[in-house]
């Protein structure tokens, strides 16, 4: 399978005695959704416009200062972890990992080392794009640790200052470090949607690339297969990554780059330091940059500042209890209870969970949830992205789709005409009219929508119909299906509204009836 | 016993630390931290085989503060004690992103 994507993606990769595996992992840094920040009481905001205005001593690095763990952060971090299957430390502790950047006030980021709060969990995600099956992705570990703040380099070349902000210095930081299974370009962005989407469903982040409130580097390498011997290329780091696209297009050019690299070079896993490259958006490559300093060479020791921290079962079913139902659980759910096509409820939760909210709702209240899920998947999806807006500023509010939907059900409408009705609610609410259920009534009765589908009325209008045609009545008793067509046109014309269905069943009804009299 | 400190892994430290040392320098202090070391190494006489390892020096646990934002210190404030800044920023060598 890694082989097709690949040669997909890359042609130049045309050697075909040659088989191979992707081998990738990624780390992904979320920022959580604390008020404050995780070691002092600075307010936790992305403020790009008002840099340097969110610190004090404390994440200013000054000395003498002493950071106090952030109670909140701590129970988003569990939440997290367990929602990640991890298991939970009853012991954990921060280290001091210490390198300098102008970024870093202190010189040393606090972080985990050897002891982090939550280990060994997992993440499933979908196979292939059509959700086809579910593959496990092992997480190695998830910690927490502090936001570095941010440089803005000068990019006139002209050698000027580099600007630091340190409002984001100190902001509580996730570390969800994968295991190497992701085994292609394509599947490490499905495991960054899907770990969006739970993250976004606890509500522990607001996952923003463009705020850098999640952020990705990918470890990537190639086993490649020569008769009976795997040979695995050098490791290298991607980074820069500001996109789930970006991350896809960097390791599909990382593919054909790494085996162009060791066909010229030979080099394997061990022969060349680790490598990290940069990724370029705009000429969508991978440059080098600077070798990555050895682990070792963090000098990591147990921070004498914080005081570890034990976890009691207490505390993890606390937590465990205030865990919403996450994504793969309710696309579960919605395929069982609302008869989905695994597509459709992937595609409905996949929009987050205000989303699904929305269609539970409209399912629940018009009782179809099939017909809830093809409206809201096909209509107001289609809608939404015309109007750039996300479900909470979507017009036409749940109930009253419900409202519209249920009187299909009811036969008191088609279904095209409910999309009539649909669209100029929409034209009514953008010219200032907001939808409501006696909007919708309205519509209906002053464009005479209304399915007819009182057999009483219908009765006397197709006795008529059929008296006025008796040729055409009889060339359908003879056999002529064609000609029900234009009598039922004639009762339609007559009694605007009357449901088509019900029309043609009273109308065989009563050539095929009195014939038989 | 523990091995002596070498120049070398001084000069590492040295260059990790951000320290340019002097040869004068590097020769003093790798003999004066090779007997700070040899003065802690007393301490692997002691037999510590049913010990644990002890991840922290203080016995105090759970020391957690509540999600309430405190004042911050205004820019200036902030900014006071830069080398070098610009009123909104502190300014610091250009930084080099690319090898």
């Amino acid at each position: 399978m890694a082989k097709r994507v690949a040669q997909r993606v890359e042609p130049m990769a045309t050697d075909t005695t040659k088989d191979y595996t992707v081998v990738i992992g990624l780390e992904v840094h979320v920022q959580l959704l604390t008020k404050t920040k995780v070691f002092c009481g600075c307010v936790n905001l992305f403020n790009p416009e008002n840099p340097n205005v969110q610190t004090c001593p404390v994440c200013l690095g000054m000395p003498g200062v002493l950071p106090v763990m952030n109670r909140e952060a701590f129970r988003l971090a569990l939440k997290t972890a367990l929602a990640l299957n991890c298991r939970i430390a009853r012991f954990t502790k921060w280290d001091r990992k210490q390198y300098y950047y102008p970024d870093l006030p202190k010189n040393y980021q606090i972080s985990q080392y050897d002891l982090p709060f939550s280990h060994d969990g997992w993440l499933e995600v979908a196979s292939d794009e059509e959700f086809s099956e579910k593959r496990r992705i092992g997480i190695i570990r998830v910690h927490l640790e502090e936001d570095a703040g941010k440089n803005l380099h000068d990019e006139t070349g002209r050698g000027t200052d580099s600007r630091v902000d340190l409002n984001r210095a100190g902001t509580p930081l996730l570390e969800i470090v994968s295991k190497p299974d992701i085994r292609s370009p394509a599947e490490a962005r499905r495991y960054l949607e899907e770990l969006k989407l739970l993250l976004t469903y606890l509500g522990v982040s607001d996952c923003n690339m463009q705020e850098g409130s999640l952020r990705c580097d990918a470890n990537i390498n190639l086993h490649l297969q020569e008769g009976d011997e795997t040979i695995a290329t050098p490791i290298v780091e991607v980074k820069n990554l500001n996109s789930f696209r970006a991350v896809e297009l960097a390791l599909q050019y990382e593919v054909g780059r790494q085996l162009d690299e060791f066909r010229s070079t030979g080099h394997r896993l061990g022969d060349v330091p680790k490598q990290t490259r940069g990724w370029d958006e705009k000429r969508e490559i991978t440059f080098g940059q600077r070798g990555k300093e050895e682990a070792s060479d963090y000098r990591y020791f147990p921070d004498p500042d914080l005081v570890p921290v034990t976890v009691s079962d207490k505390l993890l079913e606390e937590i465990r209890g205030e865990l919403c139902e996450l994504p793969a659980a309710r696309r579960e759910r919605f395929r069982q209870q609302y008869g989905l096509s695994q597509y459709d409820a992937s595609v409905i939760i996949d929009q987050g969970r205000r989303f699904a909210d929305y269609f539970e709702r409209v399912a629940q209240e018009c009782e179809d949830g099939k017909q809830a899920a093809n409206w809201v998947t096909q209509d107001v999806l289609r809608e939404m992205n015309q109007r750039k807006v996300d479900i909470d500023k979507f017009p036409i509010s749940a109930d009253d789709l419900a409202f519209l939907l249920k009187k299909i059900s009811a036969r008191e409408l088609t279904t095209k005409s409910a999309r009539d009705v649909f669209a100029e609610l929409l034209a009514g609410a953008d010219s200032g009219t907001p939808p409501s259920a006696g909007r919708i009534d309205q519509i209906i009765n002053e464009r005479g929508l209304a399915l007819v589908s009182d057999a009483g009325q219908l009765e006397g209008v197709i006795t008529a119909v059929i008296a006025r045609n008796e040729k055409a009545a009889n060339d359908f008793r003879n056999g002529k299906q064609a000609a029900i067509g234009r009598l039922i046109g004639e009762v339609m014309r007559e009694v605007k509204g009357a449901d088509p269905k019900l029309v043609r069943q009273m109308l065989i009804e009563k050539i095929v009836g009195s014939e038989e009299a | 016993m523990e091995k002596t400190l070498t120049r070398e892994e001084v000069e590492k430290v040295a260059v990790l630390a951000r320290l340019k040392l002097s040869d004068t320098e590097l020769d003093r202090f790798t003999a004066q931290l090779g007997k700070v070391l040899e003065y802690v190494a007393i301490l692997n006489e002691v037999n510590t085989d049913d010990v644990e390892p002890m991840a922290h020096a203080v016995e105090m646990k759970n020391v957690f503060r509540d999600d309430v934002p405190t004042p911050s210190l205004s820019r200036e404030q902030a900014l006071a004690n830069a080398p070098k800044t610009d009123g909104k920023f502190f300014l610091v060598p250009q930084i080099l992103e690319e090898v």
